[in-house]
Parts: C-alpha cells; structure tokens; sequence
C-alpha cells in the first residue's frame, strides 16, 4: 500500500498552487491502491500554508517549522525531506516540478538511495505496481516507466492534475522536531532578485500572454505583453530569446528550460515557436498566435492565428477589449 | 584548481526526434549527436575560470560506450586538459549515473565540479543534485552567474529560480549546475581540435570501478505526443477580438 510524502511549495508563506496538483496526483495513487498521504510544509512561521492543506484528504500535515528553515536552501531541505520520509515509512515522495523540486527532491532521493522520475503526467496501476508516464526530449516524447526501490520519488507536472476539490474533513496537524545544528551547511541563502508586478503568476494564471523576438525592449514589452494581460486579467512570460537578449527577467521564461504553463488561453505575440518553447505552452487549451511571418511553426500549433505587426496589432485589440469593459 | 567537468552525448538539440515504430526507443538511425548544450556552457564556464586563475586543471569526464569519446574530443578541443572515459554498454538512470560519477569525483579530487543542470534527452534534471548528496557535499543548480570568493573557497552563484535570480553561496568542493544564461560557450577553434588528438584520454571499463550500479527504472514504451492541430486565421483585428470573446465565454471567466 502506498504510503506517499508531499512536498508542499511555499515562496515566504505563500503557497504555490502547484501543491494543489501534486497532492491530486497522491489522491489518484491512494485512490486506485488504498494507502495514505501526509503533507510535509517546510518553512519558518509556516502555520498559514499549512492551514491551507489541511482540507484536501491529508492523514497529517507535518510541519517542519525552524528559523533555520526560513529559505529552501537544498542541502537542509533535502535532509528533513529525507528524514521526515524515513520516520513515516514513506514509500513515495511527490512534488510539483519546479525549480523548488528539481533542486531539492533528487538530493534528499539520493539521501534515500531512492530513484526518481521527473515531470511525471500520469500513473496506473498495473498488477500491482504502478507505472508512469512522464515528457522528456522537450516534450516531444512520453515514456511509459517503471520505477523499482522501497522509495520512489517523482515529481509531476501541474498541468496534468487539476486541483483537488476543499473537503469537510480537517487533517491533523504534527510538528516534526528539527534538528537544526544536526542540518547541513554547505549552502547559504544570500538574497533575491524579483520584481513584484502585481500579476499572477504564469503558472497559475488562467490567462497567459507571452511575448517573443518581435518585442524591442522592456519598455515595448511593458506596454504591449503587459498591457494584454493586464486586459485580459492575466500573467506575462516571455520567451527563451527576449530573456537572453536582457528584455526579460529568467523568471518569465516559458519552455523546456523555463516554465511549463497550461492556462486556458495563451496568447503568443511576436513568438516565432521554437520547439523548446511549445515545450512549455502546449497543453494550453486555446493558442492564439500573432506574428508577421506567415510561415513561423507557432502558427501550426494555434487555435487562432493571425498575421500582422505586433506593434500595430495589440495596440489596437487592447484598446478595443478595454471599450468592451468601459 | 582542478576542476571536474561532466559531458553527455546527446541528440543534436535541433534533430527532430522520431520514434521506432515499435515504440522500444527513439530513432537514432542518422541522427548527429552533440554534447548536451547544458554541459558546454558548464565546459565553458570552467574555462573562464582557468583563464582567470591563470592555472587550473580542467578534466572532462563522461559515461557511456566508444562513442561518446566523440564528445569529449569535442571538450579537449574547446579547451579542456584532459579526458575521462567510463566505459559501459548498460543504460543507466540518473541515480547510477551519479554513483558512477561519485566514483569519479574520489578518484580525482577535484575542487569543483561543473556540469549541465540538465541533459536535453531525458529532461531529467536530478544528476548533480544526487552527486551532491551522495558526495555529502554542496550543491548550487540552475546557475546563471559564478563567482569564486573567500580565497576560492566559496562559490557565489545566481540561480534562475521561479521566482528570480536567487544568490546563494556555496563552499567547495560543491556541484554546480549550469543554466542557459551563464555564459556563451566558445566555438571550438581548428588548432583546439588539432591541439586536442594529442591530449591524454582516459578509459576505463566499468566493472574495473568496482561498483555494482543498477538502473531502477524501466523504460516500457515511447510514443509521440498526439500533435495540436492547426486552427484558423483570422485577417483582422476585430475577427480575433470576436474569436477572443467566444473563447472567454465558453471558459466561463
């Protein structure tokens, strides 16, 4: 029987929502094998996020609460993750793939000599074991895989697993004793670079507009990308060439190396669509594209495509969306 | 400083990869390969860091069969000294690698060890970090931006985060994973790669590591993705704007 930890993702507090889908993923193992899930927070003051979780089907919601804890530094969270999943007698531990996961979760793995898939879409029981389906090469190619071990780490593209509905039922809440001067130190936490933009974040935003090559500068992409989103409600990104030519922050970035976004519209504005970007972008459930050339493979991919300067086309549709809500 | 660098050979990043039609694994039928783009910038980075210590040891290391000394010719000749090959028919996954890559590590002892923060094949990302576990040492992934202080005793590196750039500091020896923004690797250059034949390469059969490495994943089936399909155009502004509309109000915004 499945016994599964899930790693909960916060930034300061907040909780990402990613967590949400990892957490259905662990309701679908549980459900099609019995078995139970426990969600671990790991943090500094973390008692908000964990009041969050508690109404998903949890048996617990373990809190590993410690000033030391403050920043997800990697060597100190995978340790707790490691200790934490062997007191429980985990047998599976599942995060959302982010940039949060990928650094943490295969150390704490290793920590475990526990093997690990990444960017899993999909499971099923087959006789008894489960098998799993997983993106690789950009996106372009699903795996169906086998994972062996007494503990199997995974972690799964949000895209895939639709939050799970608020319960009635409350989890219990149990606090883990931190030893904090027994955690590692390699690692020291300096400090962030983020711009607060007041817009959602792409990976959670039900509306994306993107921003590609066609775009000059920041200032460009401010007023146009942001102008749309800020239209439509919605959250920016950018693709991988305005990020390299400094127009926008890496945080934007949409692709195989960036985000993987599923929101229900996207708009690509100026994006030529390089495989490696619809790598990001393509579970969206309507594309619409903009750009000047005819021929760009993003037009292959979108629901909705049109052929025109970026310069002359948004401008315009923002201002006519904002005479529909005037 | 001797500095450890980890190669992959990989599928040429702009190949279009196809799958055998029994779905048993992809298509390398006449596919060129490269070294995983990841692991250049990583090279890349280790090269810098010689030119500006003015003396470091740069030893490129890979695992695989004859072919990837293809690669790590590739590395000598951007600049590398030396090369490591760790000879085996088996595939392994992500935890066997990093087994077989620690072996590496004790054997040379290296100060730092740079290395993609992911392969463009498998898209696993978990290597470096399970090294650094297994080393008991640090890790800093996804870096865009390196610096060697306190003597070289630390690593001060941005990391592209979700959330931004985050800066942390590392002590060494600890495992760096490169992110596309650390640098522009370096064309390799005609002499580099007449200069490279007569670098020393290195092979050694796996078992001669005395490890027993199993990989624990298995690969039942690949298949191709179903493809989007094209949708329509529209010639105007005011026919998107319509399409738009239809398309919030079916989503119930």
């Amino acid at each position: 029987m499945p016994n599964i930890l899930v790693i909960a993702e916060h930034d300061i507090g907040q909780l990402k929502l990613a967590t949400l889908s990892a957490v259905a993923f662990a309701g679908q193992i549980v459900a099609a094998a019995s078995g139970s899930f426990d969600i671990l927070v790991i943090g500094n003051n973390v008692a908000p996020t964990v009041e969050l979780l508690r109404n998903y089907g949890a048996s617990t919601v373990l809190v590993a609460d410690h000033a030391q804890l403050e920043h997800p530094v990697g060597d100190k969270y995978a340790q707790v993750i490691a200790d934490v999943a062997t007191q429980r007698g985990a047998t599976m531990v599942v995060g959302a793939a982010s940039t949060f996961s990928k650094d943490i979760l295969p150390r704490a793995a290793a920590l475990l000599d526990a093997a690990m898939l990444s960017d899993v879409i999909g499971a099923h029981l087959a006789g008894d074991d489960f098998i799993f389906r997983r993106v690789m090469f950009a996106g372009n190619v699903i795996a169906t895989v086998k994972l062996g071990g007494a503990v199997r780490f995974l972690t799964v593209r949000a895209t895939a697993f639709a939050h799970p509905p608020k319960g009635a039922e409350s989890s219990p809440v149990l606090s883990v004793a931190v030893e904090a001067d027994k955690l590692p130190a390699f690692i020291e936490y300096v400090g962030r670079e983020s711009k607060e933009t007041g817009r959602p974040d792409s990976t959670e935003a039900r509306v994306v507009v993107s921003g590609g090559r066609a775009i000059k500068n920041a200032e460009d992409f401010e007023r146009l990308i942001g102008g749309l989103a800020d239209a439509l409600g919605g959250a920016v990104g950018s693709s991988r060439a305005l990020v390299d030519a400094g127009v926008t922050p890496n945080s934007l970035q949409v692709g195989q190396t960036g985000k993987v976004v599923a929101p229900d519209l996207y708009i690509a504005v100026g994006i030529s669509g390089a495989i490696q970007h619809l790598a990001g972008m393509k579970d969206t459930k309507v594309i619409v594209a903009i750009n000047k050339d005819p021929d760009a493979p993003i037009f292959e991919v979108a629901d909705f495509g049109m052929v025109a300067d970026v310069y002359q086309a948004v401008p315009e549709l923002v201002q006519k969306l904002r005479n529909q809500t005037a | 400083m001797k500095i450890l660098v980890l190669l992959k050979r990989v599928p040429d990043p702009d190949t279009k990869i196809r799958i055998k039609s029994d779905g048993s694994a992809v298509d390398l039928d006449g596919v060129k390969f490269a070294v995983n783009p990841f692991d250049s910038i990583a090279l890349e980075e280790s090269l810098r860091i010689k030119e500006r210590l003015g003396e470091a040891e740069i030893v490129v290391a890979t695992i695989g069969g004859d072919e990837c000394v293809e690669q790590l010719r590739v590395g000598l000749a951007m600049g590398a000294d030396r090369a490591l090959l760790v000879k085996t028919a088996d595939s392994l996954d992500p935890l066997a690698i990093a087994k077989v890559l620690a072996a590496i590590y004790r054997r040379e002892q290296p100060a730092l060890v740079l290395m993609g923060k992911q392969a463009i094949d498998d898209d696993s990302n978990q290597v470096g970090q399970m090294l650094a576990a297994l080393l008991g040492i640090g890790q800093a992934t996804f870096v865009s931006k390196l610096e060697l202080i306190e003597n070289h005793t630390k690593a001060r590196c941005g990391r592209e985060t979700d959330a931004g750039i985050e800066t942390v500091s590392v002590r060494l020896p600890a495992i760096i994973t490169s992110d596309l923004r650390l640098n522009e690797p370096r064309y390799v250059s005609l002499p580099g790669i007449i200069k490279a034949k007569k670098k020393p390469l290195e092979e050694l059969a796996l078992a001669s590591l005395g490890l027993a490495v199993t990989s624990r994943t298995q690969v039942l089936k690949l298949e191709t993705p179903a493809p989007r399909k094209a949708g329509v155009r529209v010639k105007t502004v005011d026919d998107l704007l319509e399409k738009l509309n239809i398309t919030i109000r079916c989503r119930t915004f």
